[in-house]
């Protein structure tokens, strides 16, 4: 399979404009003809749901949750990027640009990234104009801050729910135009295949959750803006619904998966207190701008944190990182934390932890600023925990939060299956190899409201589509295909639970393809996975039945994905010869023990065909090419 | 610590439900209300019976997902909190424990403790947000807004939509909701033009939706997760009356 990006060439500056000019364009009295399904209703598929109704197509529009409110762009904190230079602090486009490519570690493709950062700026004035309530000075104008260890202030936010924000914008212009009839919307409604008529994506199958019944929407194409894979892991920061199923189903009827092994972990999440652990929360990374990181110089030492003296703490960022310290970006700080626990040197019940001290900083500024400053996150830390954190340091550990992987697209957001298109954290697109801070909430509103609804218009354009019949036959196979795996579920009538097997697949997942990988450790997990999947299908225990509200049975199938996705990432992993971003492996990293890149070989996207079941996948490469930003090795030091 | 359970289990909206107890035996305190119903739920899975269905998702007390009564008080006992962020700290060993799902006419059970709350969406896409399409947006700072606006817009915003205001209501009012919504894109400048409108199509959706109407009795208030305030409410009858007055029609 050739692999065409149909990226522009020439001048970057002027790539997204001359594209946009060259695609074609839908009659408007022709738009409400086509109907389009978009599948996810978080930051990229509310925005794009709303914006192609706005141009006149005709939607139909779906998300597992009650309402299309709650998708779990929701829970992001911090805020939004946006080469806006209101603070005329030296930033630019091209600067957001330059930044976002270096952060993903050169992995990622340098016309998409130019285009995001292009967009930006739009995004920023059209959720103004919906009514997010922005952060603002005195004088009435647009608040900005830093984030993330960006030298320039160009992060806008609304308080510490920025993606609430955001979201309520995008979920408003939705229900606007569900009430104008161009959005039919289906809540509490799962997509479980992908229905693919002569090489086109013509529809979905779907299973109403609340009565079981299993439907088949046709359309002219599909749009997937269903979120990432984090939950592989089953403890991370996502949503407990958070799932892999529609790319993944997606990607066995044809489109290829790239760069699965890049995860990324946030290094300041609350730690795991028992085996009843159901997700981890994340602390705002904007605590380490004063929380001082550490842990005791001596193995096992279980003293009280405030009897530990000063000469027997390790402040171990601002020694190995003197110039960055407690900020060095969120891949360094992980694999730190995890260095020092696994010589035997973390904190709290587990050992799985350090501290996150706030004394100094309270003595330097007094308890008052750091309330002003951080006291909606402490209240939340005590809440969890019942320990007060002006009193006595946080324990913090790294936990997975974000997925760079997805299905692969083209500039066009479009699969390798003609008529499905990927947004949002779904897709692979803008990230590399690892996210800056404040860029998925951009990612996903610039693909939802400005790239797709210009970019689906010219297939539209230029494709026939002829009327598909309920009883086609290929509907009927998706159909019967989606009953299949239901049937199987149901009648494993085993003797565990789906979150034990879930479980299970997390912490194997969590070990060997987490924070650092090995080749041998990989292997490990790729000689695991297979049985514990073939114990999932024959052990696991699903009450009820499929005509019914049956929250097992969603779970069931979500996880028997993430056994198969689970195997890809490892695969991905394995075959990845080098360190970049969020993806660690152990054999390449420079003599001080940082992350290594294998320029020369493996400056490419890594895009998976699934080859069957029990199949190896097939590999294809993307090459990437650097024509601005000139690969370097980023340090920290 | 252990504690006694009574949960309503109902299968579906047609059936009628039924108080049933559990015993929770083993509950450390550092759980989360939902991650001991998690718990209770491998328990009933091990033993053949059906686990009690409830609504969650983000278990970060954002998505506005879960929510149900525990003992008569929606999202339980921790002020300022959603379920998903209360801990068993907060209870007694051997203590009881009612867990019903949210009463109200416009909230249907579907099971057990999970009902239906798609008429708020009904009501948002009654006139909830302002009407800008894609790409027509002037620049943000060529719409300045004052600080304190922005920031009361804010502490409106911040509502979760979870229904806990309605569950509490003796009236069912979806009031505090409407409000915040209303007080939210009211305080704006940007909400301006369709201010008027807006507040006269929302709450006639709520009518029909039949929700109550509020008689000032600040349950809402005193069980809302962000602490949306009662003043929403009043802004959104001086909002309605002045567009009545006004002459203004919802159409």
């Amino acid at each position: 399979m050739e692999l065409n990006s149909k990226t522009p060439t020439g001048p970057i500056e002027t790539r997204w404009d001359r594209h946009r000019f060259s695609l074609k364009l839908v009659n408007p009295a022709n738009k409400r003809k086509h109907t389009v399904i978009v599948v996810g209703t978080g930051l990229a598929g509310g925005s794009a749901a709303a914006t192609l109704a706005e141009l006149g197509y005709n939607i139909k529009c779906f998300c597992f949750q009650d309402s299309p409110r709650r998708a779990h762009s929701i829970a992001a904190q911090g805020g939004i990027n946006a080469a806006k230079n209101y603070h005329n602090d030296g930033d630019s486009v091209y600067r957001l640009f330059y930044d976002t490519v270096k952060g993903g570690d050169f992995r990622s493709r340098e016309s998409n990234v130019y285009r995001l950062a292009q967009i930006s700026v739009n995004i920023i004035d059209q959720c103004v104009a919906q009514g997010v309530p922005f952060a603002r000075e005195y004088s009435g104008y647009l608040d900005n801050r830093s984030f993330g260890g960006a030298q320039v202030s160009r992060t806008f936010y609304a308080r510490g729910q920025t993606g609430q924000q955001l979201l309520l914008g995008a979920y408003q212009a939705l229900e606007r135009q569900t009430a104008a009839g161009r959005v039919q919307m289906f809540p509490r409604t799962e997509m479980l295949d992908l229905i693919v008529i002569d090489g086109q994506a013509r529809g979905i199958v779907t299973r109403n959750l609340v009565t079981g019944a299993v439907e088949s929407h046709i359309a002219d194409a599909v749009v997937l803006g269903t979120g990432g894979y984090g939950n592989v892991y089953y403890l991370s920061t996502n949503a407990k619904g958070s799932n892999a199923t529609a790319i993944w189903r997606a990607h066995k009827r044809g489109a290829l998966f790239a760069n699965p092994c890049y995860t990324q972990i946030h290094p300041t999440c609350i730690p795991v207190s028992g085996d009843y652990q159901s997700k981890l929360t994340l602390m705002s990374e904007s605590l380490r701008n004063d929380g001082r990181v550490w842990v005791p110089v001596k193995k096992g030492d279980h003293r009280a944190p405030s009897t530990i003296p000063e000469n027997e703490r390790d402040y171990y960022l601002e020694r190995r990182y003197p110039s960055f310290g407690n900020l060095v970006p969120r891949d360094v700080a992980s694999r730190n934390s995890k260095a020092v626990c696994d010589e035997g040197r973390g904190v709290g019940e587990t050992g799985l932890a350090v501290y996150l001290d706030f004394r100094d900083a309270i003595e330097r500024l007094g308890a008052h600023v750091i309330k002003e400053r951080y006291g909606n996150l402490f209240d939340m830390y005590e809440r969890i925990t019942g320990e007060n954190p002006y009193t006595v340091p946080m324990r913090i550990y790294p936990a997975i939060h974000y997925t760079m992987g997805g299905l692969w697209v083209d500039y066009n957001l479009m699969s390798t299956i003609p008529g499905l298109y990927v947004i949002g954290e779904g897709n692979f697109s803008d990230h590399g190899a690892n996210r800056l801070g404040a860029s998925a909430l951009m990612q996903g509103l610039a693909d939802g409201y400005f790239v797709l609804p210009n970019t689906i218009g010219d297939y539209l354009a230029s494709h026939r589509f002829d009327a598909v019949e309920a009883g086609h036959p290929a509907v009927r196979e998706a159909e019967s295909q989606v009953a299949r795996v239901t049937r199987r579920l149901l009648d494993a009538k085993g003797s565990r639970s789906v979150d034990s097997f879930h479980r299970e697949l997390g912490k194997l997942m969590w070990d060997y393809c987490g924070m650092s990988r090995t080749a041998g450790g990989l292997q490990e997990a790729l000689s695991k996975i297979p049985g514990l999947r073939d114990r999932f299908w024959s052990e696991v225990k699903v009450l009820g039945n499929g005509e019914e509200l049956n929250q097992s049975l969603e779970k069931a199938g979500r996880v028997a994905d993430f056994f198969e996705l689970a195997e890809l990432i490892c695969i991905d992993a394995l075959h990845r010869n080098e360190s970049c971003g969020g993806h660690f492996r152990e054999e390449y990293q420079t003599p001080d023990g940082e992350a290594a890149r294998e320029d020369n070989a493996c400056s490419y996207v890594a895009a998976w065909e699934y080859r069957g079941a029990g199949v190896a996948p097939e590999l294809h490469q993307e090459p990437l090419y650097f024509e601005y930003v000139h690969p370097s090795q980023r340090s920290y030091k | 610590m252990r504690l006694i359970l009574h949960i309503w289990r109902q299968r579906n909206a047609a059936e009628t439900g039924r108080m049933v107890r559990y015993e929770a035996p083993d509950v450390n305190p550092d759980m989360s209300f939902l991650e001991m119903l998690d718990v209770l739920n491998e328990g009933l899975i091990a033993k053949g019976e059906d686990p009690v269905a409830f609504d969650h998702d983000c278990r970060e007390g954002i998505c506005g997902m879960c929510g149900f009564m525990i003992n008569g008080v929606a999202h339980g006992p921790l002020r300022g909190a959603t379920i998903c962020q209360l801990h068993m700290r907060h209870f007694r060993d051997g203590q009881e424990l009612y867990l019903e799902p949210w009463r109200a006419r416009a909230f249907p059970v579907i099971r057990d403790l999970v009902v239906n709350r798609s008429a708020f969406d009904r009501l948002i896409a009654a006139g909830g947000f302002i009407s800008v399409s894609t790409g027509s947006a002037p620049d943000g700072n060529a719409i300045l807004v004052p600080k304190e606006s922005a920031d009361r817009a804010m502490d409106a915003a911040a509502c979760i939509g979870c229904g806990a205001c309605v569950a509490m209501c003796p009236n069912a009012s979806a009031s505090l909701f409407l409000g915040a919504k209303i007080a939210h894109l009211g305080l704006l400048p940007q909400g301006q033009p369709e201010r008027a409108g807006r507040v006269q199509k929302m709450v006639r959706q709520s009518l029909q939706e039949r929700f109550g109407s509020c008689t000032n009795i600040g349950e809402c208030e005193a069980v809302c997760p962000k602490e949306i305030k009662l003043e929403v409410i009043a802004r959104m009858h001086r909002d309605f009356l002045k567009a009545a007055w006004s002459g203004h029609s919802a159409d």
